[in-house]
This record gives C-alpha cells, sequence and structure tokens, in this order.
C-alpha cells in the first residue's frame, strides 16, 4: 500500500513537473480553487463534504472549484508530506492525530479563529493548540469501543457483551475469557484489535489504559514502556495472545466485518460497515482494566497549509465547513468536539445504525474523559522505532520485561529531542 | 567567394546531433540533472513541513558515518543481494541447462519459469505476502506433507529468507532466458570434440559452456546485483523492513527516512552513498571481466 502512496506522490510530482509551467498564481481576490486531501473514500462522505462546498460556493462566486482528494489512510501522511515536498500540497488538509505535533509544530498550518472556545470540548482540542492558538480543527472525535459479533458469542456459549456491562462484568479478564472461548469453539478468531496487525502498536493504547500505563510521559520525555503499568498490560496482553488464544496470532488476519471474529476494538465510525450486516451485533465501551473504566479517543484535525496558493481563502472555507450547522451534518460521521452537539439526541439523528444508550457509553462519555492515542513530534520517526524494538514480544517465549525495557533504550534518544 | 557555412561535413554533424538530441535530452532531464540535485539536497536540512531548506555542508554525512542503524542496514542489503544473486544466477543457469535439452515440454516449462517477469511486481508480492502468512497457502501444503511450517514473515531469518526467494521467482526467468540465447549460441562442434577426448558432462560443463558463455554471466550478474540493491516494492508489501530491522535494505530505509521522517536531506545522503556502492561494484565487476570473462566480441 505504501508503494501505491508513493507513486501517487510521485504521479503527482509529474503531474506538477508537467503543468508547472502553465499555472497562474491567483491573487487574493481573483477566481479561487481548493484542494483538501482526505483519508475516505466512502461516497456518502463525499456526498455530504461535495453539499457543503456547493453551499459554500454559491455565496462565494470566486470559488471555482473545492475538490476533495482522497489518499488511502495507509501512508497517508507520507503521501501528503511528499505532496507538499513537491510543491503541489493541498490547500486543505485533515491531519492524523499522530501527525498532529508535528504539523502544528511546523508552522505548516494557518492558525484559525473564530471558533466559540467554551463550546469547544478541551480534551479534544488539546492536541491542535500552540501558544493558545487553534492551528487545526478537530472534526472527528471518534472513540474507540469495542464491537461485539453476538452470534459467536452465543455460539461459544458466552454470556452477551450487554448483560456483562449490566452486571458491571465487562472487565479485560471476562473478556479475554470469551474471547479465548470463542476461538476454541468456532474456530474463528476472538478478538481483533482492529489496524494493530503486530505492526500499528498505538492502538494497543486502547488495552494499556485500562492498566493506566502510557508510551510516554504527557511531557513526552519519559519513556513508559518499561514501568510497571506497562509490563502488567503487556504480560496480560502476551498471554491473551499466545496462552488463550484470545487474539489471532502474528501473521495471522481476521476481519470482525467479515464474521470472521468475536469482537473488535476499533472506532465507532466503523459501524458503517455494517450497515448490511449478516449477523447480529452489539457496540459497548472498552471493558474496565485494573485500574476501573476508561476510554482511548482517536482524532482527525482539519488545517489549511499556509505555504498554499490560497491559504487565506483556504481557513475562510475550512471555518465555513466546521461551522456549528455543518458540524452538525458532519456529526453523522464525525464525531464533533462541540459540547452542544455532543449528545445522545444529536447524535441518535444522524447515527441511525446505533442506540441511544450506545451513543451516550461510547461516543458521549468517551470524548469527555478519553486519553488521546499517543502522539509526539517526530512521530513517524518514533512510531517506526517502536514497532522494530517491539517486534521480539510476538514470539510465544518472548521475556515481556526485558522487550520492554529494549523499547525504552531504543526511543529513549528520539524522546530527548 | 567565400565557403558557404554548411559544408557537407557540418550537414553530417548537424545531423548527427540532431538523431542523438531526444536520448541526450531525455538522459539531462531524467538522469544528470535529478542525479545533481540529489547531491545538492544532500548537502541541505530540508523540513517539508516549517518550508525550511538550509545549507548544512557535510553535516549530512557527517550523521552518515555516525548513524548506528547504518551498520545493520548495510549488513541487511549485503545478505540480500549476496543470496539473491547467489541464488538467481545458480538457479537460471541450471533452469538453462535443462531446458536447453532436446525434450518433450521445454516450450511449456520455458514459459512457465518466465511468465512471472511480465506479471506486476506490486501484484506478485501482495499475492506472496497472502501465502506466506501464518495460516497461509505455503504452511497449508507444509501441513499436509505433516510439516509444521515456520510463521515466515515473523521470523528474522525466515523473512529474509522470503523477501529473497520471492524475488527470485520472480526474476529468474529473466536471467534464465539469457542464459538460454547464450547456451545455443555455444558451437556444437566443441561437445563433439570434447566427447572424442573422453571428457565427462561436467568437465564439459565446467571447460566449455562456462567460458563461452561467461560474457553472459558477467552481464547476467551486473544487472542482478545492481537490481538486488535497489530492491523496495517487496520489503515495503511484505515485512516494511521488519522484523525488528532485519530486512531494512538500503532503499527501503532511504524511503524511510526521507518520505516517512521527513528528513530529505538524509535521505538525499543514503541516496548518494547508494550510488557509490552500485558505481563501485560495477566498476570491479567490470574490470574483473579480464580475469575471467572469456571472450568479448
Amino acid at each position: 500500500m505504501r508503494i501505491r502512496a508513493i507513486a501517487l506522490g510521485l504521479t503527482g510530482l509529474l503531474a506538477l513537473a508537467a503543468c508547472g509551467g502553465t499555472a497562474e498564481e491567483p491573487a487574493d481576490t481573483g477566481p479561487v480553487s481548493l484542494r483538501m486531501t482526505v483519508w475516505t473514500s466512502n461516497e456518502a462522505h463525499l456526498k455530504l463534504f461535495n453539499e457543503i462546498a456547493a453551499a459554500y460556493r454559491a455565496d462565494h462566486p470566486n470559488v471555482t472549484e473545492i475538490k476533495f482528494d482522497p489518499i488511502p489512510f495507509e501512508g497517508y501522511t507520507t503521501t501528503l508530506t511528499t505532496q507538499i515536498a513537491g510543491g503541489n500540497g493541498p490547500d486543505l488538509a485533515w491531519v492524523l492525530e499522530n501527525a498532529a505535533p508535528d504539523f502544528v509544530s511546523s508552522g505548516a498550518l494557518v492558525p484559525l479563529e473564530g471558533y466559540d472556545t467554551s463550546d469547544l470540548v478541551p480534551a479534544a482540542t488539546k492536541l491542535w493548540q500552540k501558544d493558545g492558538k487553534l492551528y487545526a480543527y478537530p472534526f472527528s472525535t471518534s472513540p474507540f469501543g469495542v464491537f461485539v459479533n453476538s452470534d459467536l458469542m452465543k455460539a461459544a456459549g458466552q454470556p452477551t457483551a450487554a448483560e456483562l456491562v449490566a452486571q458491571g462484568k465487562w472487565t479485560w479478564e471476562n473478556v479475554i475469557a470469551a474471547a479465548s472461548a470463542v476461538n476454541a469453539k468456532t474456530g474463528k478468531a476472538g478478538l481483533v484489535v482492529r489496524d494493530f496487525d503486530y505492526k500499528g502498536w498505538d492502538n494497543l493504547s486502547t488495552i494499556w489504559a485500562g492498566w493506566g500505563a502510557e508510551a510516554w510521559s504527557a511531557d513526552g520525555k519519559t519513556c513508559g514502556f518499561a514501568k510497571q503499568p506497562m509490563v502488567d498490560a503487556m504480560t496480560f496482553l502476551h498471554s491473551a495472545i499466545f496462552t488463550s488464544k484470545a487474539l489471532p496470532g502474528p501473521g495471522t488476519t481476521a476481519d470482525f466485518f467479515a464474521n470472521d471474529a468475536g469482537m473488535t476494538i476499533t472506532q465507532i465510525s466503523r459501524a458503517s460497515l455494517l450497515k448490511d450486516g449478516k449477523f447480529g451485533w452489539d457496540l459497548v465501551p472498552l471493558p474496565s482494566g485494573p485500574t476501573g473504566k476508561y476510554a482511548v479517543i482517536g482524532q482527525a484535525g482539519l488545517g489549511a497549509l499556509k505555504k498554499g496558493k490560497n491559504a487565506k481563502a483556504a481557513a475562510e472555507f475550512l471555518a465555513y465547513f466546521t461551522n456549528a450547522a455543518n458540524s452538525e451534518k458532519l456529526a453523522a460521521y464525525f464525531p464533533p468536539p462541540r459540547k452542544s452537539q455532543l449528545n445522545a439526541a444529536t447524535l441518535a439523528k444522524t447515527n441511525p445504525l446505533l442506540k441511544p444508550e450506545q451513543l451516550q457509553q461510547v461516543v458521549v462519555d468517551g470524548i469527555s474523559t478519553g486519553v488521546v492515542k499517543p502522539s509526539h513530534s517526530g512521530q513517524a520517526e518514533l512510531s517506526q522505532a517502536v514497532r522494530a524494538a517491539l517486534d521480539p514480544l510476538w514470539k510465544a517465549d518472548a521475556n515481556v520485561k526485558s522487550v520492554l525495557d529494549g523499547v525504552c533504550t531504543s526511543i529513549a534518544p528520539l524522546l530527548a529531542k | 567567394m567565400s565557403k558557404p557555412f554548411w559544408t557537407g561535413r557540418r550537414r553530417d554533424n548537424l545531423a548527427g546531433y540532431l538523431f542523438v538530441a531526444p536520448q541526450l535530452l531525455g538522459s539531462i532531464v531524467f538522469v544528470f540533472v535529478p542525479l545533481g540535485l540529489v547531491v545538492w539536497y544532500s548537502l541541505h536540512e530540508w523540513n517539508v513541513l516549517a518550508d525550511t531548506f538550509d545549507f548544512v555542508g557535510a553535516q549530512n554525512y557527517q550523521a552518515l558515518v555516525n548513524d548506528p542503524k547504518l551498520g545493520g542496514v548495510l549488513a541487511a542489503t549485503a545478505l540480500f543481494s549476496a543470496g539473491l544473486v547467489a541464488l538467481n544466477l545458480s538457479l537460471a543457469l541450471l533452469l538453462a541447462v535443462l531446458l536447453n535439452q532436446r525434450l518433450r515440454g521445454t516450450i511449456f516449462f520455458r514459459t512457465v519459469f518466465f511468465s512471472p517477469v511480465v506479471v506486476s511486481l506490486v501484484a506478485w508480492t501482495i499475492v506472496w505476502g497472502f501465502l506466506l502468512q501464518d495460516n497461509g497457502g505455503i504452511n497449508g501444503l507444509l501441513e499436509t506433507a505433516g510439516i509444521d511450517g515456520p510463521n515466515w514473515l515473523r521470523g528474522e531469518t525466515t523473512a529474509m529468507v522470503s523477501v529473497v526467494v520471492v524475488q527470485v521467482v520472480k526474476n529468474v526467468g529473466l536471467n534464465m532466458v539469457l542464459f538460454l540465447a547464450a547456451l545455443q549460441g555455444v558451437p556444437g562442434n566443441l561437445y563433439e570434440a570434447a566427447r572424442v577426448d573422453g571428457a565427462t558432462r561436467w568437465r564439459q560443463f565446467r571447460s566449455i559452456t562456462v567460458p563461452m558463455i561467461s560474457p553472459t554471466i558477467l552481464l547476467t550478474s551486473i544487472i542482478t546485483v545492481v537490481g538486488s540493491l535497489q530492491v523496495f516494492a517487496q520489503i515495503a508489501v511484505l515485512t516494511q523492513g521488519g522484523p525488528g530491522t532485519s530486512t531494512t535494505v538500503l532503499v527501503y530505509y532511504l524511503y524511510q527516512q526521507a518520505f516517512q521522517f521527513h528528513h530529505f536531506g538524509y535521505g538525499a545522503t543514503l541516496s548518494v552513498l547508494l550510488f557509490a556502492i552500485v558505481l563501485v561494484l560495477t566498476v570491479v565487476q567490470w574490470r574483473m571481466r579480464k580475469k575471467w570473462v572469456f571472450h568479448e566480441s
């Protein structure tokens, strides 16, 4: 997939080289064409974006085109930076939470104005601010939850997730036991941490946060992998994978949404994959860990690039795209960061697949209490170093503590930067 | 009366220049300018996001010398190249010799071994990625033979073996065809004379076949070495340089540094290193030809 991303980037470069000579620099008042890179290619999402853009253009005749340019999620940031490097960057871009520190601190984005900051949830905007200014609007603040395949749970003789939640027994201990039973009785995978695949380790924060563990300290300076909460969490996970077989092992793929797994941890926006689901399902919050209940959120920000030819026009469109009225429309797919809209009633209007209690438990509660997935400046390099250092953990006979010590040794110089 | 400007000689020269112009222009635009730019970038610290491009002199080269990861990367590259070249050339030669016999079905087998060459590299690699999974096709086959196969792409040694083999099977057909063509150019009377002298099949192969096709061996070894140093897609699709950093070869490392970590200046420095390595290896092979390449026409 990375190849495709880089090929896209290179094609972009070539295209630029081919037509670079003829492009005219439009003045601020002249005709303006805007491009926004996004990582969704979902038709319903793009239809909504185009409707908002059409409404904006009706009032702004100088804006001749607003194009939404989907780039595959895998390799999104790489492709985006390649386009910027080639002088072919977009005017507006979605930014993934793990790239937020780099984009916000580098000065690549235009500071945004005109938001009623008292309505924005502090937990949602924290990552996107510098020196009191907002550099990207967190248009999607999406908590992680557990989707459960009720049919497979039943086939394995397990109580339903809703029952466990109601009885206060929705704990990691019980979830792993149930997942293990699903695997043993049905031959399907028990629990899948979506997009982890023994590489995307930041998705494991949805588990270790239940032990109070963190990848690094809040100031980003101290490694958290070798600390006791992380050692406990990873020991639990290692045993769940290799002893209880509750999670599919490395090199084995299973897709929950194709009825291959009993449970999966992912963001609620994936509910759309269940539109014509062939099995009974439920959505419940993350199980409680030894330190109690917790929530983890993934984020996407929308920023206007300073380097773009129409930075001012881009920032104006951004403000319109994310104003209160449009935010409510976007809430159909992307949980908004606005207090006034973060209630089950508003969300239910646009999320027909989810029940009010699911929205309240997972989304509304999740956003107000959640910790954001790990992010740090120089995230790509850090992420790669952690990935490589964690690899020895994914073997049956791994020594968890010594592998985690190795992770800290490996990333210490990067954290110190 | 002065001589006209357009003498026959000048006309010929102009025609010659015009003939080479398209190729020359292509080389300048797509080879020499990018090559020069890479060297230029390698002297800079280029932060794409902050939009800064600062001259840092030899700092990137200093970083190259001090890079703690570079040793491992070069070792992985050498391992990959050595494994690939040895396996590819010996297998290609073996197949060529076998398929050079007058037997039924050789055309069919030549087609079979050559067909992967024309398959899209990424598609080929993705399919192999599925086959090499722990519960994939390869281990399924091994299981029917009662063997518990390893988790190919998750073990350091097996991952390297896997990327080498996937690449060899993909490209062995090309070298095989080159060897076949060379084998068919060896005059039959040499073998007749050898048989009269009582030489064994092995002796004939060693003393006639190998020397006679040595120019092709040189050619295939140069293109295979150069190709092996530029491997990227297989690594990116199959292992992403893992497990650990066991399959992080130079081109993949360069890609990570430039496009993932945004160190474009350092990435350019690594590509200068790659260029130097390829150049040195090619020159060495070319020089060594005098020692072992039998004849050149």
